[in-house]
């Protein structure tokens, strides 16, 4: 019964979807642990979706493997649930073959850093047009409880049992050494600001980076809810986001946690822009083209 | 005896020498002229893998009839050095010519070859006082040697050197007489090589099998490539990602390949044809994708250059290695078509073939082909593009699915081919997924819903090898000979070559070499490999990959031949084999 997918009525002579009567939530119930962070940031992205009014056949959730990674299954846009790591790959494709579709990619800190994290910096630094939303947790949870690469060192889990010795990454300052244009933090505890991030994201024209603490109950005994309410606090009002020094030395605060959009680029040309703007003015059909080449080759 | 007969119909001339002396550039000119002239030709060369310096050498064979392969032995050794010497001096036929540049090195005095010490250097150096000239002057020498008529080249020379001025047109035309000048006044007794050639065809063009793949990559609709540089696929990467915005296409050079393949499935999943090319230790890092091809339904394009592995291998160097990863790779069970092309001009057509299939069929497709066939060049027949048809997957709007009805991607068919829903088709939504799934894509681990899912993925595979719209399999030779020989990919030429030879010896053979590899096009195939006393499976790797496809589906002995050496085959080698099983029934 399950199995029914709930159908959009878009109002088709005016091209807009009625929002109200659309139902961005599919019949699949999510696979998550009672009172894991993901379920913060699932209904934050609803809230975007419908504020938004993004039309769901237009739209594209892109995830990899891991709890988080479920995420499209959860959602009634389209979506591609790819291979553990391989998320960035996959939205690029889709946006270089229909730049039209708007493309959000989920996953969590494992899929995203460590065995995606080649195809993250390239992803930062060509500014495609996306949303990239990390549910960080800092573990492995479909496995069980590994480190993850955002874990803290001493952290003890079945893979580090006398605690971690690796430094966790940071990903925000990654992500702006990498050349994102929009780099923001959230916490899963506070939807209404996640989802402000995200329609930030979805505004922007670039790469939209944004990490989200994101609990995990069952397997992070120390990065907790009651942990991120303690350490968080809101960037200052008065933080300069086009200045990327500046969201670097705020976002690598040894003391204070902050959230908030650390950088957006002042000027931002997405990456399919460039490619578009060097297609040749006049095209041709495949027919023409081959003719000049069989004439070159004579 | 064979030999003498082949010497006169064309002639096999290599030039070898230091990379960065002109070996490649003079090869090339001739080339370009004598196929604008007439003559049939087909080219092998090799490059050192390194940048600067290394030893490379460029084969032409020249005829007036269609040519099969690169050819055995040498009529004439063009050795611009030492070391081009020392290596290929023994692979010159009794009688055939040696030209070496006295500037560089003195031979050994040998009766059974003619030398000419052609001072190459020095012509161009003292003479011409241009010295970069010197390749051009050799070109002149080749050119006489064989009678390439020289209005061929002087139109070549002036379309190329035109823009950088009149003054290095002259120069260029002085040097190419030279050349012909010397050896109409040194090398009397050239009649030996002259060869016929057929009135001009207006209808030929000059490429590589990288080129003429791109060029059916284009013809087949495809308008997005994805991919990482590697030898020797890296020029149909270089090729495409010019051509497509031409076309209002996207490429990207991708951080890996593991990111190329995943940018095809994007692309693809979006409802774009979309291509990766690349070589064995490329394909290696993708195979974790092909497996989701296969599961998620996605057509997918890949190109194997393939290359002398195992590991980096032998960069340069030629193999087909690779057919087991392209037919197995991947975890679980997989379904996909692996194609192989025989011939560059086969290329552009199987290439068109591979998308329909892949499309029609939703499954990647790996279209193997190799080093020889990616560099060498030939002669052949400018496409007929009215010839082009292709074939689109289905899609919901192509089926005409309304919004209201309930869409199922995967929904189970009789034939398992499942409309695709776009994204931005009203209605479509779905999840593609790696997971094992039901019918509207949603994971599902019941032991029902994975039985008839994997039944429904293979009923595809099992109606694409009997598909009645298969490109036929090359053949040759007689259909009622005893003895078989089947093959796959480039070495079809030489098989072709071999079955003439055979013939000459009073030995019927019959060759079969299906351009469908896998799953193995039994329509085609099953009469041959029922009917032959003998099947010979003659291919470029150490285990016999084909062979032993062949064996388990057949469940008949084969008889292998093989060689492993980097090079492709020369015919002498199969037809030992030919031979000795000929004198077996005997």
């Amino acid at each position: 019964m399950l199995d029914t997918i709930e159908l959009v009525k878009p109002d088709l002579d005016e091209g807009k979807l009625d929002i109200e009567e659309f139902e961005y939530r599919s019949e699949v119930k999510p696979t998550w642990c009672p009172g894991c962070g993901d379920f913060g940031i699932l209904n934050a992205t609803f809230t975007a979706m419908k504020q938004k009014h993004l039309n769901p056949k237009d739209t594209v959730c892109v995830s990899g493997i891991g709890c988080s990674s479920r995420f499209p299954f959860f959602v009634n846009t389209y979506g591609f649930h790819t291979l553990h790591g391989r998320t960035m790959p996959v939205a690029t494709g889709i946006k270089m073959a229909n730049p039209d579709l708007t493309v959000l990619a989920f996953g969590g800190d494992g899929d995203g850093f460590a065995i995606g994290g080649g195809h993250f910096i390239h992803a930062a630094r060509r500014n495609l047009n996306i949303t990239y939303v990390i549910m960080d947790n800092s573990v492995y949870g479909l496995t069980k409880g590994q480190t993850s690469p955002t874990s803290r060192l001493g952290y003890v889990t079945k893979t580090s049992p006398a605690g971690s010795v690796d430094e966790p990454l940071n990903p925000l300052v990654l992500a702006l050494a990498c050349g994102a244009t929009f780099v923001a933090r959230g916490f899963s505890g506070r939807p209404k600001e996640v989802s402000e991030l995200i329609i930030q994201g979805l505004e922007h024209k670039g790469f939209a980076f944004i990490d989200v603490f994101s609990p995990c109950p069952t397997f992070n005994k120390v990065n907790t809810f009651k942990y991120y309410k303690e350490e968080v606090t809101a960037l200052p009002i008065d933080h300069d986001v086009t200045n990327k020094l500046k969201a670097i030395e705020q976002a690598s605060s040894p003391k204070i946690v902050y959230t908030g959009v650390f950088y957006k680029a002042a000027e931002s040309h997405s990456y399919e822009e460039h490619v578009l703007s060097q297609r040749p003015a006049v095209q041709t059909d495949a027919n023409t083209l081959l003719g000049k080449l069989f004439a070159k080759y004579s | 005896m064979t030999t003498e007969i082949a010497a006169k119909q064309d002639l096999v001339i290599r030039i070898a020498g230091e990379s960065g002396e002109g070996v490649i550039s003079t090869g090339d000119f001739v080339t370009q002229a004598a196929a604008r002239a007439g003559f049939e030709v087909i080219t092998f060369k090799t490059y050192p893998a390194e940048i600067k310096g290394g030893h490379c050498l460029y084969q032409l064979r020249l005829g007036d009839k269609k040519l099969y392969s690169e050819g055995d032995e040498l009529d004439i050794l063009i050795a611009f050095n030492q070391e081009a010497y020392d290596r290929h001096y023994e692979e010159l036929k009794q009688g055939g010519l040696l030209i070496y540049d006295g500037g560089a090195f003195e031979p050994s005095h040998d009766p059974e070859h003619l030398h000419y010490n052609v001072p190459l250097s020095e012509i161009a150096r003292t003479k011409l006082k241009f010295e970069l000239g010197k390749n051009v002057v050799a070109v002149g020498v080749v050119s006489a040697l064989f009678g390439l008529p020289r209005e061929f080249i002087v139109k070549l020379l002036t379309e190329k050197f035109t823009r950088k001025g009149e003054d290095v047109v002259k120069k260029n035309m002085q040097a190419l007489d030279a050349g012909i000048e010397y050896v109409e006044q040194h090398i009397t007794d050239r009649s030996q090589f002259q060869l016929h050639h057929s009135a001009t065809n207006p209808d030929i063009i000059i490429v590589s099998g990288n080129q003429s793949l791109s060029m059916g990559v284009i013809a087949a609709g495809c308008r997005h490539i994805f991919g990482y540089p590697i030898t020797p696929a890296t020029d149909v990467l270089e090729f495409l990602i010019a051509e497509f915005p031409k076309l209002g296409g996207a490429s990207v050079q991708a951080e890996d390949e593991i990111a190329s393949i995943g940018m095809v499935m994007g692309a693809s999943y979006a409802g774009h044809k979309a291509i990766t090319s690349t070589s064995g230790p490329g394909l290696s890092l993708m195979v974790e994708w092909l497996g989701y091809g296969s599961m998620a339904e996605i057509p997918a394009m890949i190109v194997d250059v393939q290359r002398a592995g195992p590991s980096t291998g032998m960069p340069t160097k030629h193999e087909q290695g690779d057919l087991n990863l392209a037919v197995f790779g991947g975890a679980g069970e997989i379904q996909r078509l692996v194609m192989a092309p025989v011939s560059v001009e086969d290329c552009f057509w199987q290439m068109i073939n591979a998308f329909n299939f892949s499309e029609k069929y939703q499954m990647p497709c790996i279209f193997l082909s190799d080093t020889t066939l990616a560099n060498r060049t030939e002669s052949i027949k400018k496409p007929d593009l009215s010839k082009v048809k292709l074939i689109e997957r289905q899609t919901l709007e192509s089926n005409g699915h309304q919004s209201s009805e309930n869409f199922k991607r995967y929904e189970l068919t009789e034939s398992g081919i499942s409309p695709m829903s776009l994204p931005g088709q009203r209605g479509g939504q779905y999840v593609s997924t790696g997971l094992e799934h039901s019918e509207y894509g949603r994971p599902r681990y019941d032991t029902k819903s994975h039985t008839s899912m994997t039944e429904k993925r293979f009923r595809k595979l099992a109606l694409l090898a009997i598909d009645p719209d298969l490109p036929e399999a090359a053949r040759m030779g007689d259909p009622e000979a005893e003895i078989g020989l089947i093959t796959w990919g480039s070495t079809w030429g030489i098989v072709e070559e071999v079955v003439m030879l055979a013939a000459e010896k009073g030995i019927k053979v019959d060759a079969i070499a299906p351009k469908l590899v896998w799953p193995l096009p039994t329509n085609q195939l099953d009469q041959f490999m029922k009917s032959k006393r003998v099947i010979i499976c003659p291919e470029v790797n150490y285990t016999g990959q084909f062979a032993e496809l062949l064996k388990a589906h057949y469940l008949r002995p084969i008889v292998k031949v093989n060689t492993y050496s980097g090079a492709p085959f020369k015919g002498s080698q199969i037809l030992a084999v030919v031979e000795r099983e000929a004198q077996a029934n005997a």
